[in-house]
């Protein structure tokens, strides 16, 4: 059994379904990508796990434990943490106050965490003072990542963490997210940048219509002819 | 000396009721712009718990001189503030759980809310004149003056003198440790960062995990109690009368907008802005100016840009005009 897993897992937005009988599972120290054309329901599958969408059928477990009726606030505390596409910043607020507001739920002192992401992006320290929304686009995503790990969770979602960012920053991002694997976080992320995302990730979906077409190691589906064909061109 | 005089009657009478007025104005914006930040509407009923909170400001002060209690120099009224914040903030949490509870979570868009607050208004408005009526009211005890025109005359041997109000004093101070304690708690302890995080990025703060209720019920209570400070001060200064404060919601949207809708400081400045313009273009300029000018050129005329009937159109041109070319304020907030 994975440590966090959602199976069978079908529901829309109250219309048509949007994911059918789709399975995705992610283990701690793992990176896990969700791959597939637009409109495939990587996000819904994403939102689906965060329980921002009523599912008709399936089940989600963390730890085995069954998490399938909580709200994301509740699932917030079990441990997942979710970092949006965009708007995932507090543009208003400084990059300190943004990372302090990740671990709003936390009573303890976590000056611990602060230095331990201060460590991880060392940019975040130098730029504790300044506006989030004052800073590049790969700062910003920093501060995102930085936010939701503030939280110490267990599991870690991304939504396309390296939408809109040049290849340099992609690639030091990418680094920072393996760099959160080793501290034990399982990393669930929806990527475009197919072939990066699957090179550093450990195993992969690759979704269509809603459905589960393709399940691998990372190697496996780079190497697989027809999803180059479909989804790496060639 | 002529030069001393001028300033001495601008002094008089625009800079220190601009200064009091504005500080008032300033207390009631910061209110606007924190429940539209947090609770993404145009309350117009914020008028009207102004009034609701200095009536019941005026029953209390009443009700300690009648059984003897008061404050010697200093207004009474400051005993029943925080009687009638207490009461102000059940009202405002009544009103959120009973009205705007039930439209926000329906997701209402933020023009139905502004409407529903319309309506509010008038209920608000209502209960106040079975309560209190809807005449004039001073309820202002304790000394009146800390300096007397002619006292401040005598003192220094000019023409003009200089007035200054126990209650504008009172007003300024109040409304300086108020502002303090608010800036202190949105920037510097956790319940004020969440409450920031929520006006910025409402999806954000829920994901992590920040209560919506815990946010909007602390917005409601430190709306009350601004409200209330701000129109007891206003009514320690001037009258009482319900009209008034139905009236004075025009410069206190004014001012919030100035300041950026949204954006606390920028209301808190926008309160000032509002009320030096108001005062410094209602104002009549000739004696000032027959103090400066030599004879020959002395005015005829009063030199008033405006006569103060038209002061609200002062802070509508105001508003019109920053919406038209700096939609976001001057100190940027959201564009509404």
């Amino acid at each position: 059994m994975n440590y966090f897993s959602g199976e069978k897992m079908t529901g829309g937005y109250g219309g048509p379904d949007i994911i059918n009988s789709c399975t995705i599972s992610v283990d701690k120290g793992e990176i896990v990508t969700i791959l597939g054309p637009n409109g495939a329901g990587k996000s819904t599958a994403m939102k689906a796990l965060l329980g921002m969408l009523n599912l008709r059928e399936g089940k989600i477990t963390i730890n085995e434990k069954d998490i399938s009726n909580l709200s994301p606030q509740d699932r917030v505390k079990e441990g997942i943490s979710f970092v949006p596409q965009t708007r995932n910043v507090f543009t208003g607020m400084t990059v300190q106050e943004n990372l302090e507001m990740g671990a709003y739920l936390r009573d303890e002192n976590f000056q611990d965490t602060l230095n331990e992401i201060y460590g991880l992006f060392p940019v975040l320290k130098e730029k504790r003072n300044q506006l989030a929304g004052q800073l590049s686009g790969g700062q910003r995503q920093q501060v995102a990542l930085g936010r939701a790990l503030m939280i110490k969770p267990s599991v870690l979602m991304l939504d396309e963490p390296t939408a809109g960012v040049s290849p340099i920053v992609m690639d030091e991002l990418f680094n920072h997210i393996i760099k959160v694997r080793e501290t034990g976080v399982a990393i669930l992320m929806v990527e475009q940048n197919a072939r990066q995302a699957l090179s550093i990730a450990d195993r992969g979906y690759v979704l269509v219509t809603g459905e589960n077409k393709f399940s691998g190691s990372g190697k496996e589906l780079l190497n697989d002819p027809e999803v180059r064909r479909s989804f790496l061109g060639g | 000396m002529d030069f001393v005089n001028a300033i001495v009657l601008l002094s008089n009478f625009v800079i220190v009721p601009a200064l009091s007025y504005g500080s008032q104005l300033a207390l009631g914006a910061i209110g606007v712009t924190l429940i539209y930040g947090i609770l993404r509407f145009a309350n117009f009923a914020y008028g009207d718990l102004m009034a609701f909170g200095t009536m019941f400001a005026i029953l209390f002060t009443w009700f300690f001189q009648s059984i003897g209690i008061s404050l010697g120099v200093l207004p009474t009224a400051l005993l029943a503030i925080p009687f009638a914040i207490i009461i102000a903030i059940l009202f405002s949490l009544l009103i959120d759980k009973f009205v705007f509870s039930y439209y926000r979570i329906k997701k209402s868009p933020p023009v139905t809310l502004a409407m529903v607050s319309i309506g509010v208004m008038f209920v608000i408005n209502s209960i106040i004149r079975i309560i209190i009526g809807p005449f004039d009211r001073r309820f202002f005890d304790g000394e009146r003056f800390i300096i007397r025109a002619n006292e401040f005359k005598e003192m220094t041997g000019l023409n003009e003198g200089l007035a200054i109000k126990s209650t504008q004093v009172l007003t300024l101070f109040v409304t300086i440790v108020v502002a303090s304690i608010l800036f202190w708690f949105l920037n510097k302890t956790r319940t004020g960062k969440s409450m920031r995080a929520y006006s910025d990025n409402e999806d954000l703060a829920l994901l992590s995990g920040i209560s919506p209720e815990r946010v909007v019920m602390i917005t409601w209570i430190i709306a009350a109690i601004l409200a209330t400070i701000a129109g007891t001060l206003y009514g320690l200064d001037k009258s009482f009368k319900p009209f008034t404060y139905f009236n004075n919601l025009l410069p206190i949207f004014a001012a919030a907008i100035v300041g950026g809708i949204g954006n606390p400081l920028g209301a808190f400045l926008g309160g000032y802005v509002i009320a030096f313009s108001e005062i410094f273009i209602t104002y009549a300029y000739k004696k000032f100016f027959a103090y400066l000018l030599p004879e020959s050129l002395e005015p005829n005329s009063l030199i008033q840009l405006l006569s103060t009937d038209y002061k609200f159109a002062v802070s509508f041109s105001i508003l019109v005009i920053v919406l038209l070319f700096r939609p976001s304020g001057i100190f940027k907030g959201r564009v509404l």
